[in-house]
């Protein structure tokens, strides 16, 4: 008896390796606690550095589009414009043609081995840096769809949004070029959801005579559409966020045109553009800025988010 | 009897060809400029690279003929990849380590876990305005301003919400009997993760970091107003505090430069890190590849 109660008593661990322990287990959470941290930082400090601005503009500066630091008057709404209308064109071009491609390499029309090699080229063609692209569109998106532009205003040029002469670079080459960078992201999440369907739901289907397309639509889509729509708002926030390829392609001018032939301006290619060499309150306007746009995306991700958790697959 | 067979004339047939035919149309219009860019970039690129092109500094843009080299920009994506890294892997697999291993599923975890999504998804630029904030403007590192180190911190921003990713989904396909056998035999909680799961979920997290690190390497929009650019050889630590240049940010400033050789330089520039981005990800896919197959067996 007293053997085992010493026995029982030596059973506890050495003090320095329980410290150790402790240490480790409260490092591992202080790290983990730094994304919170860090997340936080950034909308703050944005915030607060964007304070002076945001007190002497208020919303006016959302809906005038002046940009005069000699002035000293700011007004953001020809970027906010040009972020909005480019990532939502280019989603609207995005979407039919990357759930397509997606339908295409998860039915069996080709074989397997056929299926993958595209899967994984699109898949690739996400890690490609978006200045690369930018580069590509400056040097052979721009000569080659110069035609098709003139073709376009000579044609279409009734319409506000191709009432301009196309004098190089534009919005519109900017939605192309966003178009090449979401199709990896769309077609890959709806790749993805795709095929979590359940193959009885497909079966099912074909057993009560429905065609190939019929099931598609009905069913394997239907089934499918919440992570389709989550795919899709990711790519929102990511076309949104886009810098690079869309600063070097877009023109960069702040003045309001709703022509997609004209240059334009977002909201990252300003901040890319002018924040190296703002001084005084025009730091403070770009913060609002870059403050628009986090909030804007930020709403765009979370909602992603909230649509996977409530809609997610129940099978 | 007739309608055993199949009719070509039936309207859902004809329905189902349509359709058919119009998704091999969106693949083809998805993946033909895809394969055309990719090959355009690389014999473009790959018919600039000389020897000279890694070891000299680039020519300040004007009418020189020639641009002379990117040395300095391919060391400065090396290093300031690096400080990226040094910073972004212990706090991100330490993280992934208390979310995978020690939290509950509690209110905590679940936020962290949102936070990480939400900050994958902050536009890069953000994370670059933020340092700008934070280091550049407050001259907080020594006095300097626009400095490499500057740089690395905001591309770790970037690399943060993949390396907590990959760690927290690797340590969760270990499987419980190895955590039970090792707690079970004596084992403290931190021996356990760090002799048992980590090794074990090793190569995933591995491959997930790599991809993560590929990604920021190509990064420019976070390095345009913390790092900027210089056109001088980096040739000390001292170096780490001063303007650096990277092959992302060369792309940009020369690309937008009037002058056909820095337009050269540039495409070198692309190939390189194209090139060295695309080779790890292929290289990393075939070992997961590789791996599941030898799994299987």
């Amino acid at each position: 008896m007293e053997e085992k109660l010493t026995l029982f008593k030596n059973r506890k661990r050495f003090g320095i390796e329980k410290n150790i322990d402790i240490i480790f287990k409260n490092t591992a959470l202080v790290l983990s606690s730094f994304v919170a941290i860090i997340l936080l930082g950034i909308i703050l400090v944005v915030f607060f550095q964007s304070f002076e601005s945001f007190s002497r503009y208020g919303l006016k500066f959302l809906v005038t589009s002046e940009w005069n630091p000699v002035k000293d008057e700011y007004g953001a709404f020809t970027a906010i414009y040009g972020t909005l209308v480019t990532s939502f064109l280019s989603l609207l071009i995005t979407i039919p043609l990357g759930v397509g491609t997606a339908i295409f390499i998860t039915e069996d029309f080709v074989p397997k081995v056929f299926r993958e090699i595209i899967g994984s080229f699109v898949e690739l063609l996400a890690a490609i840096p978006s200045v690369v692209l930018g580069l590509w569109a400056i040097f052979v998106m721009e000569p080659s769809f110069r035609a098709f532009f003139v073709f376009l205003h000579n044609f279409f040029g009734w319409i506000p949004l191709f009432s301009t002469e196309p004098t190089g670079r534009n919005s519109f080459l900017a939605i192309l070029i966003l178009v090449v960078m979401l199709l990896p992201i769309v077609t890959s999440i709806s790749r993805d959801s795709l095929n979590q369907v359940p193959k009885k739901l497909r079966n099912a289907a074909y057993g009560i005579g429905a065609s190939r397309w019929k099931t598609i639509f009905s069913v394997i889509l239907p089934a499918a559409l919440s992570g389709i729509m989550a795919g899709v708002l990711l790519a929102l926030g990511r076309a949104m966020g886009e810098t690079m390829a869309v600063t070097m392609i877009i023109g960069n001018s702040n003045a309001f045109s709703w022509s997609l032939l004209s240059p334009g301006y977002t909201i990252s290619s300003m901040l890319a553009n002018q924040f190296g060499e703002a001084d005084g309150s025009q730091v403070s306007s770009l913060f609002y800025a870059a403050f628009v746009l986090m909030i804007l995306s930020l709403v765009v991700n979370i909602f992603a988010q909230w649509l996977v958790k409530k809609f997610s697959l129940k099978y | 009897m007739n309608s055993l067979y199949y009719q070509k004339r039936l309207s859902r047939n004809i329905g189902d060809k349509f359709f058919t035919s119009l998704s091999v149309i969106c693949a083809l219009i998805a993946i033909l400029p895809l394969i055309f860019l990719v090959t355009y970039i690389l014999i473009k690129g790959g018919s600039q690279i000389t020897p000279e092109l890694f070891t000299l500094e680039p020519n300040p843009p004007g009418d020189d003929l020639d641009a002379g080299g990117i040395n300095p920009a391919l060391i400065g994506t090396l290093i300031i990849t690096t400080i990226a890294s040094i910073i972004a892997i212990p706090v991100g697999v330490g993280g992934g380590i208390y979310l995978a291993e020690y939290s509950k599923g509690g209110v905590f975890s679940r936020f962290i876990r949102f936070g990480v999504n939400v900050l994958a998804g902050v536009p890069s630029i953000i994370a670059g305005v933020f340092i700008y904030a934070l280091v550049v403007s407050t001259k907080i590192l020594f006095g300097s301003m626009y400095s490499g180190l500057a740089g690395g911190m905001a591309l770790s921003i970037l690399m943060l919400p993949t390396v907590i990713k990959t760690t927290d989904e690797g340590l969760k396909l270990v499987p419980n009997e190895l955590r039970y056998a090792s707690l079970g035999v004596g084992a403290s909680m931190y021996t356990t993760i760090l002799k048992v799961t980590l090794p074990s979920a090793f190569r995933s997290i591995a491959t997930g970091v790599v991809l993560g690190i590929a990604r920021a390497a190509g990064e420019t929009a976070p390095l345009i107003f913390t790092a900027l650019f210089s056109y001088y050889y980096i040739t000390g630590f001292g170096d780490l505090f001063y303007e650096m240049g990277s092959l992302a940010v060369l792309i940009y400033n020369f690309a937008l430069e009037p002058y056909d050789a820095q337009n050269k330089l540039a495409w070198a520039a692309s190939f390189i890190l194209v090139l060295s981005i695309l080779s790890v990800n292929i290289f990393s896919r075939v070992l997961a590849a590789f791996t599941e197959k030898t799994k299987r067996v």
